[in-house]
């Protein structure tokens, strides 16, 4: 069993309203060193399959199909096998 | 004759109704609603994809109703020439399925929008607007989170050079403006249209501003062009 976590991010040409937002309020409590706030998502899942390779070849797909908008999104992952 | 409209139904949608009252009690055409599990739209004339919050809006607007079963045929009457209107959530659905280029964002407020807006007729020579006139200001109500409308450069250049986009959101004399922008879409762009010109998106609801007991009718000028579209086909 493999174990995949991805990251979603906003592609760096799009602006985040929502991470303006969340820094905002960082500087609200005082942390005024804080830039650059970008929101994202966080997937985790496990796969079932044959060895690391393919397990990655899965993250990718259902990374490109379905959980990044390639229009507006990047996306990142790493893929590690599950300890039995 | 009657034009048979294709009203489909995601787990979500929740303008289908009011899409269905439109085409039928409004418009005096048949309407039928559509579950999302079915393989196929049937022999329908116009498919109208509704707003709502399509599987919660989960991941992404329109990101999982993309892949409903009827969406393969959908995509298939598409490509043959079917004529397409995605209102809100049909139009985020239509970018997720590549029907359409770009892609809805979060408001620019961070805010869900609902209010009556004006959009601008920057097209009337489609499907959608052969009875508008060019310039020509239609009032008709937004109610969205996710309408932000973007797309790269290149992509509105290419719209906006082939007449492709068709509302823009404006003043109520006509003028574009920052003010007059709900969402903070690119280039004020409210609704657009695919390379064939069959395939609508637009985030204002036309549904909403068709009945007189509402008090504005302006949404059914896009309804009454579609039908009329049809005309030449039918004589």
């Amino acid at each position: 069993m493999f174990h995949s976590k991805i990251v979603v991010t906003l592609r760096k040409s799009i602006l985040d309203p929502q991470g303006k937002a969340v820094q905002h309020g960082m500087h609200s409590l005082g942390y005024d060193g804080v830039t650059n706030v970008r929101m994202g998502k966080f997937v985790e899942l496990e796969i079932d399959a044959a060895n690391k390779e393919a397990a990655e070849t899965i993250t990718r797909e259902v990374s490109e199909k379905l959980l990044a908008n390639p229009v507006m999104e990047d996306f990142s992952f790493t893929t590690e096998e599950e300890a039995r | 004759m009657k034009l048979t409209f294709g009203i489909v139904v995601f787990p979500g949608s929740n303008c289908d109704h009011d899409a269905h009252y439109a085409v039928e009690t409004i418009l005096g055409q048949q309407a039928r609603l559509i579950w999302h599990k079915e393989g196929s739209l049937g022999d329908v004339d116009v498919v109208i994809l509704p707003g709502g919050f399509s599987y919660g809006d989960y991941l992404r607007c329109g990101a999982v109703a993309r892949f409903s079963p009827v969406m393969k045929d959908v995509v298939r009457f598409a490509a043959g020439g079917g004529i397409v209107m995605g209102i809100c959530n049909g139009f985020q659905i239509l970018t997720e399925a590549g029907l359409l280029p770009g892609v809805l964002l979060r408001n620019r407020s961070l805010k869900f929008v609902c209010n009556q807006v004006h959009i601008r007729v920057e097209n009337p020579q489609t499907r959608f607007t052969g009875l508008c006139q060019a310039g020509q200001v239609l009032e008709i109500p937004i109610a969205h989170g996710e309408g932000n409308y973007f797309a790269e450069p290149d992509t509105v250049k290419k719209l906006e050079d082939q007449g492709r986009v068709v509302f823009r959101y404006c003043d109520s004399r006509g003028v574009l403006s920052d003010e007059a922008n709900p969402n903070g879409s690119i280039h004020n762009i409210a609704g657009i249209v695919s390379e064939g010109g069959n395939v609508l998106g637009m985030m204002p609801h036309p549904e909403r501003a068709s009945d007189p007991a509402l008090g504005h009718t302006d949404g059914r000028k896009l309804f009454d062009s579609v039908v009329e579209s049809f005309v030449p086909a039918l004589a």
